[in-house]
């Protein structure tokens, strides 16, 4: 594996994470993680969505007048989205219910337009693909975190196997019920931030993204 | 790494180029998104079967995780009945009639008039679907579909009411969009669980039943005939109340619970 390959597929699961670094996609890191089921539907989707948003996009770039490619980057990530939430109400249809709107909420997860408009509008197909699996994976790592921590904590299960018998059930654990509700995620995302800044504090790397890059070292 | 020359760069900006990349975009997305919502189509419509038969057979009861759909369904029996005289129809079979179909046909359907109209349905079937489950040859229990507005959406859902016609047995929605983990109580068990036993027509044959704000006081002397919201989707439950106002009313079902009422009490 070359360098470029590399980077553009591993340095966004830690280094370059689009959620603990750049803050991108909560709102629906929020929302399913209540359970760890539908978040992994959910990091497939995602992942899927990013990888071949950014393979087509970069597919066009040439030919793509500047004027309209946020519309037609939009189009395009709309479109697959939309075949993301057909095939899964097709073949996973249960969890799609408990999806329900926020597989179609993928086509505003800013993590998507981030990633086609920074860098599959100047980069090859391949390495813009890798870069989609990248930061779908990187997404995939925060979202099951902090979906095992919910469900864990506030369910005892995992996957709907118990792992902590219930109190209710005659077991020792007694459910942690905020854990189910939106905050928590906030709560939990806060915490893996405070951890990996605290981890990788002197790994504040020379970036493609100066602008970020600044503002990130006067937050920290 | 370097990429389109400046002079590469103004080819691609012109009026033209701009019209006809934009063209070609949206004509190769939209045949994308069409081709897949056409191939899986037949999928997701045996999907939404499945969900409606276990739906009705959750309702009644009956459900098993493990059993065969199929074998289950047997002990329900699916009639068609006219809205207005509450009389069970003959002419139409039942396994081909789609009330929703029927509703969208002026000759088959009726506008509701705008006062009865409370869980704002528009038009509705002159004919609808019931189901009656039988044990031992007996009605055991009435399965209605209801449908209306909530507080986003239009919930599409059935009732089961004891073989009284007055007690209820159990409620589900089997298609909703309310708010993700507030309006949403309506499919969770737990509320399910509270409609148990509640009924619907006081002892003077007048509808009782409703979601209340919040919870049911326990020296409520309604207390039988009222079930309790959730606070922060009060709107949601609301639309439940107007929902079984109308459906159980005389515009609705009313006719037919009467004559089984009836039926029951001789």
């Amino acid at each position: 594996m070359s360098t470029d390959t590399k980077r553009a597929l591993l340095k966004p699961i830690v280094d370059d994470n689009p959620v603990t670094l750049h803050v991108l996609g909560i709102c629906s890191a929020l929302a399913v993680t209540t359970s760890l089921l539908p978040s992994l539907y959910m990091c497939v989707a995602l992942t899927v969505v990013a990888a071949l948003s950014n393979a087509a996009v970069s597919a066009i770039r040439h030919i793509l007048p500047s004027s309209i490619r946020i519309i037609v980057q939009m189009t395009i990530i709309a479109s697959l989205v939309i075949v993301v939430d057909e095939s899964l109400k097709a073949f996973a249809f249960e969890t799609s219910r408990e999806l329900s709107v926020f597989v179609g909420l993928i086509i505003t997860n800013c993590i998507i337009l981030g990633r086609t408009e920074s860098f599959a509008s100047k980069n090859p197909v391949g390495l813009s693909f890798l870069d989609g699996i990248g930061n779908g994976l990187g997404y995939s790592s925060i979202l099951i975190l902090v979906a095992t921590t919910r469900e864990l904590l506030g369910s005892g299960t995992l996957l709907g196997y118990t792992i902590f018998p219930n109190a209710a059930d005659g077991g020792w654990y007694k459910p942690n019920g905020m854990m189910l509700l939106p905050p928590s995620a906030f709560f939990v995302i806060g915490l893996i931030i405070w951890a990996v800044r605290t981890w990788k504090v002197e790994q504040v790397e020379k970036p493609e993204f100066r602008i970020h890059e600044v503002h990130r070292t006067e937050v920290v | 790494m370097p990429e389109a020359s400046p002079r590469a760069a103004a080819r691609t900006e012109t009026v033209t180029r701009t019209l006809l990349v934009a063209l070609c975009v949206s004509l190769v997305c939209s045949s994308f998104v069409a081709s897949a919502a056409i191939v899986l189509k037949p999928r997701q419509v045996e999907n939404a079967i499945e969900e409606m038969r276990r739906n009705i057979l959750q309702v009644a009861g009956l459900w098993a995780p493990d059993a065969d759909l199929d074998e289950l369904f047997q002990s329900i029996e699916p009639r068609v009945v006219e809205l207005e005289t509450g009389a069970y129809v003959e002419g139409i079979d039942p396994e081909a009639y789609d009330p929703v179909e029927a509703s969208k046909d002026p000759a088959r359907s009726i506008e509701i008039p705008s006062e009865l109209d409370v869980a704002k349905v528009g038009r509705r079937a002159k004919h609808a679907l019931v189901y009656l489950v039988l044990r031992d040859g007996k009605l055991s229990k009435i399965i209605l579909p209801i449908s209306g507005y909530g507080l986003w959406s239009t919930l599409h859902g059935f009732l089961a009411l004891e073989a009284d016609a007055n007690t209820v047995a159990d409620i589900t929605f089997y298609e909703h969009g309310e708010t993700p983990g507030l309006g949403d109580f309506i499919v969770k068990p737990a509320w399910r669980e509270l409609w148990r036993g509640k009924r619907a027509f006081d002892d003077s044959g007048s509808l009782a039943l409703s979601v209340v704000k919040g919870r049911v006081a326990d020296d409520d002397p309604l207390a039988d005939y009222r079930v309790d919201g959730v606070s922060g989707a009060t709107l949601t439950g609301n639309g439940v109340t107007n929902i079984i106002q109308y459906w159980l009313g005389e515009h609705g079902y009313g006719p037919f619970l009467a004559k089984l009422q009836a039926g029951a009490g001789s």
